[in-house]
């Protein structure tokens, strides 16, 4: 093999010494001369194919000459990281990783990278390539000096034709090839078949080799021996498995593999078997087959198997056999039956047909939509209910448009009454109630006991507005209803049932009498109702019982928003900021610090950071003195006409005493803006002063019939005002004004009323007093609420505002009162006007912007 | 040695209809894009939420266990988790691959109106009828909120996010922003409901809409009003408002089927786009690219700078 050219290959061993013929033949070398030396010329012993041939260790121990220490133990604690994963590589000497050792560690062209891979891209880019450069050889020379992959003799044969398989060597007759077996390449494994073909064959003609079937080399992956085979499932879990049929001739053949079955082993016991697994000591049977043993009958011994014929009757005998019995029924079939396929042994069930129900000759296949469909017979409501339910909405919803609706609605809507006049029937004679068939005195006692117990829930609707009719759309049943009403209001006990139609049945009555009593509940006024229930929305900041004082700020701030709002004026006015507190898990999910660290509170405080901090809380200790004064103490809400009231006078309280001092905060605190927002505020509106320009803005006329409407009746507040004066004189103060105020009380008490519209308007919550107790206590800290001063100059423009509600709010009665108080406000706004103004140009002269 | 300077280009604006996808799922009540604007989130009126893919338009996931209307969705930055919000007063947190509830999460009180992830998607911001602003931590099995926020005095409609500052947009009036690193709330006074609030791209500044047909550009720091933008009409509706990629320009859906688009600086109206008869619902700007979506009735549209055309050679070549 290595010849010529030397340098070219690689040699292994010690080449033989050129023989010569004239020589004299060397001594042959003794066998125990004949060595095996490693690289490191140690002497190596011949051995067992098992350690490669050589021994291993020493004297096949793993021991030394020493003999065998076992390591010290090493804990492996530290470094398990380091050891996870093992490679067989770790365990290897060198010489493994050598030329020849088991795992040679060299570099190889990887198969991606040979030539003779097929790389479709590579090839057309290739292609592509050659058709554009000038030197056509190019890919030529790349495909000569491709590495050699196969021997260069199967390559030739390739370029020749030649395919794996295919028989090589010269042309041959059939005759003299038995004379020479060894001439083809390949002997052809001689089969009776050819060699009777062989005997017709002409004399002259000459056959190629025998094509042969490769012989597969691809190594055998898994460390198992040859003709091993997995264990078994189903062999395994069925105790018997049809043994496996080696069919030569056709594959997939399952029942002629079956036809030639052999011996059955009968019945075999179930459990794991497998070649790999011998028998177990406690197994009985000695007679089972251990190893696997291959057996002629697995194989077919004639070419197209035998046929089904007769003979064949025993227990192997073929399906065709033992299913005779069905055979008639076959034959009963007409048609051919498709090979593979049998009758059906049951017949199918017939499925019972239920025909469609047989239309009337008439029927045309038309739905019609009902017009208007009723709500009441679709949500299964009582009639009575889902009335009350659509007229709770009436009062925004045309009453016109609904009780054509409602009357156009159903029959279940009519009470007999009305039935009868739609059918042209005459009254019934006789009597309609059982209560007729009683003594007087009992029937009257019977409904005083039944009106007593109706009466002390049903008062409310005496506020009832008079706009209000729950029944509109049956004018009898309202009349009735409103009869009712009237006779609740004059405290007639016995009302409802003398308010009732006599000439009702008593089923009606009785349902009609819950239907009164329940609206008479349901609809009270919206005013006590529903004002209970919910804030106006223009106005979320009172809702805040705890705090009065921010909340009052804030309603100002409103105000003042509002206004630098609609004069576009967006910066610091209608900014506000406040110390808000994140929690610190929100912090960390955000990977921020802790803006407020240390604080375990978390959210805003509820007490508002003040814009005009220091000042406000110069006077903290003497407000202490009157905790209750500026609250009315049962009402959680406030309401906007106490804090006008304040507002005036701590203005006047400002302007007289501490004029200089509000400057400087001005200068200090209140932004520059804000005193152009004052300056701009009087030049364009001065409201204030003029309660009909006021009414101009469209806003604010809202606002003032938003205030109408919502306004409770007088005598309303002939109750609430009559008990909160006696309440808030006996927690209170200055004898004078308490004084005053009895005088007052003494004095009828429309009077008293009337006083109080004069100075705060109406209240909004109604049900609890503080109007006058207030006030009283304004006017004594007057010189007490300075520490409020700062927030004056932000508060006025709603204090404008808030007077000029309450003017509307009085309505016509006192408006020669209104004048009075505009005059007076109007005084006041002029001082602060200017005021104002001397402020802005200061401000002007000292800051330029 | 310097170059010149590239000279600006003149922005694009979207006038180009792309695409409009039959969502098939009711009135869309929000369209969004994810992180990177190559999907598309639609949340319907069918308590589904949907994902389509923009380029072709092909519906990809549909989301669904919501019990109302889903109101409002975002998408996490790694596009791996969504949130969506709905009427029935739950959010969810949802796996975006296999479409199934990661979290849901319960407790405001009244229909959820905007949810929001932060940037790490490790906390979710949802914004309520109730008036509460809820943050939900997304790391941990807790359902309880973090925090609730519930210092609007009426409903929240909107909240955006932007790295450690949270926008909120109240049916009070007020633009409110938590700035957590700092630890202070800013509150604006508008006055008219707001609908929509956002953070403009560079961070310094905040648009709101509101109930009175009026876009506001406001300064972030002193809250003063930078533009005023008009034209369009916001009535009744909680309709979207948006900055294009660049803050080039202010875009508002608006009721009469429009979306209105004006100069950010001038404040005149650069383009108004018809979308169609019906309410514009919703829309959202792409993050880079000059793309908008658009939502009326049923449908999402995708409208884009040049005609569909040339993008497509455009992504060919």
């Amino acid at each position: 093999m290595a010849s010529d050219g030397e340098e070219d290959f690689v040699s292994y061993g010690v080449p033989l010494e050129p023989l010569e013929e004239d020589e004299a033949r060397k001594r042959p070398v003794p066998l125990h001369e004949q060595t095996v030396k490693d690289e490191k010329g140690r002497f190596q012993r011949f051995h067992g194919a098992f350690t490669g041939g050589f021994s291993a260790g020493y004297f096949n121990t793993v021991g030394t000459k020493e003999g065998w220490a076992p390591s010290t133990f090493v804990s492996s604690r530290q470094q398990k990281s380091e050891k996870q994963n093992a490679r067989p590589e770790d365990f290897m000497d060198e010489e493994d990783f050598g030329e020849h050792g088991i795992a040679p560690s060299q570099i190889k062209t990887s198969q991606e990278f040979t030539s003779s891979r097929t790389d479709k891209t590579r090839e057309t880019a290739r292609a592509v390539n050659a058709q554009n450069s000038v030197i056509t050889g190019d890919t030529k020379l790349e495909e000569l000096i491709a590495p050699a992959r196969s021997s260069v003799g199967v390559e030739i044969l390739r370029r020749m034709g030649w395919r794996q398989g295919q028989g090589v060597g010269p042309r041959v007759k059939r005759k003299p090839r038995r004379q020479h077996p060894g001439g083809s390449l390949l002997p052809p494994a001689g089969s009776e078949d050819s060699e009777e073909e062989d005997e017709f064959a002409p004399e002259d003609v000459t056959f190629a080799p025998k094509d042969v079937t490769p012989v597969d080399f691809t190594p055998r992956g898994g460390l198992r021996g040859l003709g091993y085979r997995g264990l078994d499932p189903g062999r395994a879990l069925m105790g018997h498995a049809a043994p496996e049929h080696i069919d030569l001739f056709r594959p997939q053949s399952e029942a002629r593999s079956r036809l030639f079955g052999g011996r059955e082993r009968g019945a075999r016991r179930g459990g794991v078997a497998g070649t790999a697994f011998g028998i177990g000591a406690m197994e009985d049977d000695d007679d089972e087959e251990v190893y696997h043993r291959d057996s002629m009958s697995r194989y077919d011994k004639e070419l197209g198997g035998e046929e089904p014929g007769d003979g064949l009757y025993g227990w192997t005998a073929p399906q065709q056999y033992t299913k005779k019995r069905g055979k008639s029924k076959d034959a009963s079939y007409l048609g051919k039956i498709l090979e593979g396929f049998t009758l059906a042994q049951k017949t199918q069930e017939l499925k019972t047909i239920f025909p469609p129900p047989s239309l009337p000759p008439d029927f045309r296949p038309i739905r019609r939509v009902r017009a208007s469909p009723d709500v009441s017979h679709l949500s299964g409501v009582s009639p009575a209910l889902a009335e009350a339910l659509r007229l709770s909405r009436g009062h925004m919803v045309p009453e016109e448009s609904q009780q054509g609706v409602s009357q156009q609605g159903s029959r279940h809507q009519l009470d007999s009454g009305q039935r009868r006049a739609l059918l042209g029937e005459d009254a019934l004679q006789g009597p309609s109630s059982v209560l007729e068939l009683l003594k007087p005195e009992d029937r009257k006692r019977l409904m005083d006991l039944r009106t007593s117990t109706h009466n002390s829930t049903s008062h409310d609707a005496l506020r009832r507005p008079d706009g209000f009719r729950p029944f509109d759309e049956n004018p009898s049943k309202q009349a009735r209803y409103d009869l009712y009403l009237n006779r609740l209001k004059q405290g007639d006990r016995a009302g409802l049932e003398q308010s009732l139609d006599p000439g009702m049945t008593e089923w009606e009555r009785s349902r009609e009498r819950d239907e009164f009593v329940r609206a008479s509940i349901l609809y009270r006024p919206s005013s006590s109702f529903l004002s209970s229930r919910f804030t106006r929305a223009r106005r979320g900041e009172e809702e805040q019982p705890e705090e009065e004082q921010p909340g009052k700020e804030q309603e100002v701030v409103v105000d003042d928003q509002q206004a630098a709002v609609n004069m576009k004026l967006f910066g610091k006015l209608t900014r506000e900021t406040f110390e808000w507190h994140p929690d610190k898990l929100l912090c960390k999910r955000f990977n921020i610090p802790d803006p407020h660290p240390g604080s375990g509170f978390v959210g805003l405080h509820k007490v508002k950071r003040d814009k005009f901090s220091v000042f406000n809380f110069l006077s903290v200790p003497e407000s202490r003195d009157t905790p209750a004064a500026p609250k009315p103490p049962e009402s959680g809400r406030r309401s906007r006409w106490d804090q006008s009231q304040q507002k005036e006078e701590q203005k006047q309280k400002e302007e007289e005493e501490e004029k200089k001092k509000e400057e400087e905060e001005k200068k200090k605190e209140k932004d520059p803006l804000s005193e152009l927002l004052s300056a701009a505020r009087n030049q364009t509106a001065n409201r204030a002063e003029d309660p009909e320009r006021k009414s101009k803005d469209p806003d604010e006329e809202e606002e003032g019939e938003e205030e109408e409407e919502s306004r409770p009746p007088l005598d309303l507040f002939k109750a609430i005002f009559a008990s909160s004066s006696d309440e808030s004189s006996s927690s209170s103060e200055e004898e004078e004004e308490e004084v005053g105020r009895e005088e007052q009380e003494k004095q009828a008490l429309p009077q008293s009323v009337k006083q109080e519209e004069e100075e705060f308007g109406p209240k909004l919550p109604p049900a609890l007093p503080g109007g006058a107790p207030r006030r009283s206590k304004d006017k004594k800290h007057k010189s007490k609420k300075q520490h409020r001063h700062k927030k004056e100059k932000k508060k006025k423009k709603g204090k404008k505002q808030e007077h000029r509600d309450t003017h509307k709010k009085k309505g016509k009665k006192q408006k020669h009162r209104e004048k009075k108080e505009g005059e007076g406000d109007s005084d006041e706004d002029t001082v602060s006007t200017q005021e104002l103004l001397r402020r802005l140009k200061n401000v002007k002269s000292r800051e330029t912007w | 040695m310097s170059f010149p300077e590239p000279r600006p280009q003149v922005p694009q604006l979207p006038q180009h209809l792309l695409r409009s996808i039959d969502c098939q799922q009711g009135a869309v009540r929000a369209v969004r894009f994810n992180a990177d604007g190559n999907y598309i989130l639609s949340c319907g009126s069918d308590k589904s939420l949907k994902l389509w893919s923009v380029s072709r338009g092909t519906l990809l996931k549909t989301y669904s266990g919501h019990g109302y209307d889903v109101l409002d969705a975002d998408g996490s930055f790694d596009n791996s988790q969504l949130c969506s919000c709905s009427s029935d007063k739950s959010l969810i947190l949802w796996d975006v691959a296999t479409g199934q509830v990661t979290r849901k999460l319960r407790g405001h009180a009244g229909k959820v109106n905007c949810v929001q992830f932060n940037e790490e998607a490790s906390v979710i911001f949802s914004g309520s009828l109730d008036g509460t602003v809820r943050s939900w931590d997304t790391r941990s099995r807790r359902f309880e909120p973090i925090q609730i926020l519930d210092e609007a005095r009426d409903g929240v409609s909107s909240l955006k996010v932007a790295q450690h500052e949270l926008l909120t947009g109240s049916v009070d009036g007020r633009v409110r922003r938590y700035d957590l690193r700092k630890g202070q709330l800013h509150v604006d006074f508008i006055s008219s409901p707001i609908t929509c609030v956002c953070f403009s791209q560079d961070g310094q500044c905040t648009l709101s809409s509101s109930l009175d047909s009026t876009v506001r550009l406001l300064d972030k720091s002193t809250g003063e009003m930078l533009g005023e933008y008009t034209g369009h009409k916001m009535k009744g509706y909680k309709l979207d408002c948006c900055l294009s990629g660049k803050d080039t320009h202010v875009l508002s859906c608006s009721e009469d089927g429009h979306v209105y688009c004006w100069d950010l600086v001038e404040g005149s109206l650069a383009l108004k786009l018809p979308v169609g008869k019906a309410v514009v619902q919703s829309l959202s700007f792409h993050p880079t690219e000059t793309r908008l979506l658009t939502s009326m009735e049923g449908r999402v549209q995708v409208w884009g700078a040049e005609p569909e055309e040339e993008e497509e050679e455009a992504i060919a070549t």
